[in-house]
């Protein structure tokens, strides 16, 4: 098998992807994707990287056997990749500091961003503190009612965060309110993307931030158990925690990989954001991609019960992957994401996000089919602090 | 010939401007397409921009929005859009342009929109989410069509892909005049004067100017510089408040100028 390169110079993964943008946006891009070429290329962006990622936010983070956990699953070894332990409580803050690095270099000093739980929110507003950036969130109404804590920590950092009313009042139609006010600020604001989605070169640029994940993971295992795991788990919303994941193994053909989307309610009901599992290609904020939507084209609303997955598309690599069947995807409901974030919490002390709680809920599933003989890494890809007022609300009126 | 070519052709000789309104499908019902193009082009319009409403509108600011989101309410769909056109296209004697996102044309399936709306008398399509680099995706067959590919450049675009994008060829090259989304301003960027005349001297294609047009002076104004203009949100605003007489007003700007001259 030849090395894995995509996407290519036109940012297709295979015909995913591309660069569907108003032309107000063209040189924009394409200078920034210019300037990361530039910096791949400068040891002291990377040392600078590195440096954050160690000192602040705190990397690496541990590969943590959780023991209890493989027990009440009855077959694979469980490991957690702890992003849960990054500082601001997820993985987003990798790609934060890469972007916002690179907006420094390119001399833009405003950024703004979309945000869905608030996690890449509050991890864009730290780096924006820490760097000096000016800093405008834009966040669904829906969102901000459902993740307020998350709105004070961002205005806390200095942020300012502009609620979104348009349309589903949901991470999509923030992604479409921050795209129109870098179309009409593009000349010094940077559009600091949280996910592997929107045109080329955002779905590149992110995974390669983001694969630090799936590097470390890939190390650790080695170190420890001197092969591969044989499989590696991750959510997706819009894919970045999955990608980063994914990425460095996607040349070693035995190491299975599975992406775990939201069924909300469940997938035969018209309230989940499965995208991969129930949607079909077509063009959204930048990038041909699974999409759900009605047979008129018009994008349809996501559900979940966590706000991090509520995304209507899913990033091109991932929707590559799918067709040429490297990854698996598969779909988690509310319920049992709900479940999984209490069973982690009573079992390991840990409190997962709702958003990495479908990826903890697939594996049980996943380590009772390969049996104890194997091994399987789950991305934690974030802490459920967020999360505890949403899930004692739901716990107290009752499971639905 | 095609109908946008003789439009321009048409209003060089007279030496006038060319008004572009914009309306948005749907908006009021799909019914009232028919009445609204008659009376456009009974209000001088040289051509009409037909508007496709799309959940996810990146490049409208909020009147087309809404706009949008009423055509939607209202149950229109591309599909009942190119039918209706089709039905009402010996009635209107102006170019029909066809203004719509990418994902409703990708969801109808791309070679199929492309024989229905040459079926329909359609005389060109914008598509504001495909820059160049990307129309690979349809192009081709709009081209074999006979359907015209009407292309953007803005303020952001440097001269060398303007010229580039202008060489393309098609109908007439669409300026955007301000660094945003749609919808009515009060000023403009100081550099456009200088702007739209480096587009119209490069552009071997008629040059439109669009976005945050509403009034005559601004249109009076831009004109110096291109061959007419395009206005969305200010006409998609009298239409829906019914203010037919100042529209037709508004729309008389380029025939008052001639009279004056």
């Amino acid at each position: 098998m030849t090395a894995y390169t995509l996407p290519n110079e036109t940012g297709r993964f295979g015909k995913f992807g591309g660069r569907f943008v108003p032309e107000t946006l063209m040189k924009a891009i394409t200078e920034l994707a210019d300037a990361y070429e530039m910096a791949k290329q400068d040891p002291t962006f990377h040392s600078q990287i590195q440096a954050l990622s160690k000192d602040y936010v705190g990397r690496e983070t541990p590969l943590y056997f959780a023991e209890n956990l493989t027990k009440y699953a009855g077959g694979a070894k469980i490991y957690l990749k702890r992003e849960d332990l990054n500082h601001t409580g997820a993985h987003k803050i990798n790609n934060a500091i890469g972007q916002a690095l690179l907006a420094v270099r390119m001399g833009k000093k405003k950024i703004v961003a979309e945000t869905g739980a608030g996690q890449h929110g509050v991890a864009t507003a730290t780096v924006c503190a820490l760097l000096n950036l000016d800093c405008i969130i834009f966040m669904g109404e829906e969102d901000i009612k459902r993740q307020e804590l998350n709105v004070f920590r961002m205005e806390l950092l200095g942020a300012k965060v502009v609620s979104v009313t348009s349309g589903s009042s949901t991470l999509k139609d923030a992604v479409n309110e921050a795209l129109r006010y870098w179309v009409a600020n593009v000349e010094d604001t940077h559009y600091l993307l949280g996910s592997v989605s929107g045109p080329h070169p955002f779905p590149m640029i992110v995974r390669d931030f983001q694969s630090v994940i799936g590097k470390e993971t890939k190390d650790q295992f080695l170190d420890r158990n001197h092969s591969l795991p044989d499989a590696v788990v991750a959510c997706i919303g819009g894919g970045s925690n999955a990608m980063g994941m994914f990425y460095p193994f996607i040349d070693d053909e035995e190491v299975e990989l599975h992406g775990v989307e939201a069924a909300g309610r469940g997938i035969d009901t018209p309230f989940h954001a499965a995208s991969l599992t129930k949607g079909k290609p077509g063009v959204l904020h930048g990038a041909l991609m699974y999409l759900l939507q009605n047979e008129d084209g018009q994008i349809q609303e996501a559900h979940s019960v966590s706000a991090g997955l509520d995304y209507p598309g899913v990033g091109p690599e991932h929707s590559y992957l799918k067709e040429i069947g490297r990854a698996n995807y598969h779909s988690i409901t509310d319920q049992e994401a709900l479940d999984a974030f209490q069973l982690l919490s009573k079992l390991e002390g840990i409190i997962p996000a709702l958003e990495s709680s479908h990826a903890v809920a697939y594996c049980l599933k996943l380590a009772a089919q390969l049996g104890s003989e194997k091994n399987i890494v789950v991305c934690l890809s974030g802490r459920g602090d967020k999360d505890v007022d949403a899930v004692r609300a739901r716990l107290k009126g009752g499971n639905q | 010939m095609n109908r946008i070519e003789q439009t321009f052709q048409a209003l060089k000789k007279d030496d006038t401007k060319a008004f572009v309104p914009y309306i948005m499908a749907g908006d009021g019902g799909l019914d009232c397409l028919e009445e609204r193009l008659v009376l456009l082009e009974k209000f001088g319009a040289a051509a009409v921009e037909v508007g496709v409403p799309f959940s996810d509108p990146v490049a409208d600011g909020p009147t087309i929005q809404q706009a949008g989101i009423r055509a939607l309410n209202n149950g229109t769909t591309l599909k009942g859009i190119v039918g209706k056109i089709a039905e009402i296209r010996k009635s209107v004697k102006i170019p029909i342009i066809l203004m719509t996102y990418l994902n409703p044309i990708y969801a109808y399936g791309i070679t199929k929109f492309v024989q229905d709306i040459q079926k329909a008398g359609v005389d060109g399509c914008i598509i504001p989410d495909m820059p160049v680099e990307e129309e690979e995706i349809i192009e081709p067959e709009l081209t074999e069509a006979g359907v015209e590919l009407i292309r953007l450049v803005t303020l952001t675009t440097p001269l060398e892909r303007i010229k580039q994008i202008a060489a393309k060829g098609d109908g007439f090259l669409y300026t955007v005049t301000v660094k945003g989304i749609t919808g009515t301003r009060n000023e403009f960027d100081g550099n456009l004067n200088a702007y739209l005349k480096a587009v119209k001297e490069v552009s071997p294609i008629p040059v439109l100017a669009g976005f945050g047009i509403s009034t005559q002076e601004q249109m009076l104004d831009i004109t110096k510089y291109c061959d007419g203009v395009v206005v969305g949100s200010k006409i998609v605003n009298l239409l829906a408040e019914n203010k037919l007489e100042e529209m037709e007003n508004l729309m008389s700007v380029f025939k008052q100028k001639t009279n004056m001259a």
